[in-house]
């Protein structure tokens, strides 16, 4: 038997075999080493970062691992230093919150870890087994994640909110996968697209497979209807968690969402189509719209990650290759404006809590201008206000919808965008527009220099995309050139 | 003889069933016994598929699918640990603190 099979996944087992050892470092250094094991993770994690850069192949070529059960391409490269990057800044933003509130040790950056591997698979995933055992690795971290805090009701609230519906959503989809697999024989994405395209089929199990794959999918993306999960766990979730949860998951599953419909179920895509051309619209209304009404920003944050994903579900209506390529310029754009976000919301400290209410936030620019300047930005960036990296990947996701024939879905995307200034701008005027002299609770900028770090590293890349748009671009073209299954 | 159909049908009904349990009873432990029924319904599916058309692949997702439903059913046993520890019930109805 050969080794040589192994030797593309080198970096899924490394990263496998880090996170025990983090565990296990995490029981004997007990709970004050916190930070010297959050600091091993992310060594790990860059040891992996250039794992991931050695085995890919510059060339863009097409490469089976396992026995074609993953793929190797540009597209997973792609989401994989996405990932990677995400699981990173988490890392460096929870040490010093972690320590704040007594919950240090080994299993939370151990989890992190596996999350990122669960998200490694699902982004390479080629066939349905692989994604599904992906999937769930990463769900499974997560769910543990989020009821962290196990001594606070909320957390454990959230937690459970979560795992009852996220569990059922992946059933849902198994559903759909054993309804495909039953139509088509196979669970090869690859396999499934030949088969499509070469005898496009209607029959009733098909579709009724296809539809509720889609649904499963929506659920992990918190589209709507099938959000409402989303603010309970994100309200709930320790802040470095819920941070983490709005963008690395949720790049995961658009990674799979696209290999998924865009690429395998692509021949039948007059069939899904207007199911998320309707789930788009009603994401993006509804989360613009419920956000208007939140005084907890972790709230507010948590709706408006709800109307970004739809925003990056137009891309996939788009169809076509611009529209793929502008998905991933979204998920990388929104992965550092959200990080930075709620990296913001960890360092304003009130009466022991993360500055979770909107009037925590009030007068901050008379007590620390920069913080309030920082905050305004990714306030912007959200938005999508030039010349932030937030306006540049609105901008290429909705002139692929526009190119697309989608003018109706775009004109909605368009008002929804200026509904979404009301909301945030209420925290910028917040800041600035108030004194914050009826703020007696004192929130106080807290001084934790590694995630000001990450903050201020989100900060410059989401300007230098807003300002040289076109590297990342290309890069994320790049992503597509050579996607495994075309 | 029974046919996939037959099968088909039987778990479109463990489906239902198990969607309704999960949304409808109040006490996690009977969600999780929902959630349970949800995944035997898609291995009973896999299996019947895999049968009729001689395929292995489908028998060994549902290897998968069983595995990972002990996980998770780990997981869930332990938030119902966690909240019985902290609210002693096991109702998810008087588990409200966050609105809206």
């Amino acid at each position: 038997m050969s080794f040589d099979l192994f030797i593309p996944f080198i970096p899924e087992i490394f990263l496998a075999v880090a996170s025990f050892v983090v565990l296990v470092a995490g029981i004997t250094m007990g709970r004050r080493g916190t930070r010297g094991v959050s600091l091993l993770a992310a060594a790990s994690l860059v040891i992996t970062a250039v794992l991931v850069w050695v085995f890919a192949r510059p060339s863009g070529a097409v490469q089976p691992i396992l026995g074609g059960m993953l793929v190797l391409d540009n597209f997973s490269v792609f989401f994989k230093f996405l990932v990677l990057a995400a699981s990173a800044m988490t890392l460096f933003l929870s040490a010093g919150y972690l320590d704040r509130l007594k919950y240090g040790g080994g299993e939370f950056p151990s989890l992190i870890l596996t999350a990122t591997l669960g998200m490694f698979i699902m982004a390479s995933a080629a066939n349905l087994a692989s994604l599904y055992v992906g999937l769930e690795l990463m769900a499974l971290s997560v769910y543990v994640l989020v009821g962290f805090c196990k001594l606070e009701i909320r957390s454990n609230e959230g937690a459970i909110k979560y795992f009852v519906l996220g569990a059922m959503s992946s059933g849902i989809l198994l559903y759909g996968i054993s309804l495909v697999y039953g139509s088509l024989g196979t669970l090869d994405l690859a396999a499934i697209r030949a088969g499509l395209s070469s005898a496009p089929q209607s029959n009733l199990v098909l579709l009724l497979g296809i539809v509720l794959m889609a649904f499963g999918m929506l659920f992990k993306v918190a589209a709507v209807p099938f959000h409402v999960w989303t603010p309970d766990a994100y309200e709930g979730a320790p802040t470095p968690v819920t941070a983490f949860i709005s963008v690395g998951p949720k790049a995961a599953a658009f990674a799979i969402f696209l290999r998924v419909f865009a690429v395998a179920f692509r021949p039948e895509f007059d069939a899904w189509r207007n199911v998320i051309w309707a789930a788009a619209a009603m994401t993006m209304i509804l989360g613009n719209v419920a956000a208007i009404r939140q005084d907890n920003v972790k709230r507010m944050l948590a709706y408006s990650s709800i109307a970004h994903a739809g925003y990056a579900l137009l891309g996939i209506v788009a169809g076509s290759d611009a529209g793929i390529s502008a998905v991933l310029m979204y998920m990388l754009v929104y992965t550092f404006m959200n990080i930075g976000a709620f990296g913001m919301v960890i360092l304003l400290e009130s009466r022991g809590y993360a500055g979770e209410t909107i009037s925590d936030w009030a007068g901050l620019s008379h007590r620390s201008p920069a913080a309030a300047g920082i905050m305004l930005f990714f306030m912007l960036a959200l938005a999508g206000i030039p010349p932030t990296g937030g306006f540049m990947a609105k901008l290429y996701v909705f002139s692929a919808a526009v190119n697309a024939g989608y003018v109706g879905l775009v004109v909605i995307a368009v008002l929804m965008s200026a509904v979404s200034l009301y909301y945030y701008f209420r925290l910028v005027v917040e800041m600035y527009l108030r004194d914050g002299a009826e703020a007696e609770g004192g929130a106080e900028m807290i001084r934790d220099s590694w995630a000001w770090g990450v903050v201020v590293l989100c900060t410059v890349v989401i300007l230098a995309i807003g300002v040289f748009p076109q590297p990342v671009f290309q890069w994320a073209k790049g992503g597509i050139a050579a996607i495994g299954l075309m | 003889m029974i046919s996939a159909t037959h099968y088909l049908i039987l778990s479109l009904i463990l489906l239902s069933l198990g969607l309704i349990g999960v949304m409808m009873r109040r006490n996690f432990i009977t969600v999780l016994m929902s959630l349970e029924l949800i995944f035997n319904a898609v291995n009973l599916n896999l299996i019947a598929f895999s049968y009729q058309l001689g395929d292995l692949s489908g028998q060994i997702l549902a290897i998968f699918v069983i595995t990972v439903a002990a996980a998770e059913a780990a997981i869930g046993l332990g938030l119902i640990i966690a909240l019985t520890r902290l609210r002693n019930t096991v109702n998810l109805d008087e588990v409200h603190e966050m609105e809206g």
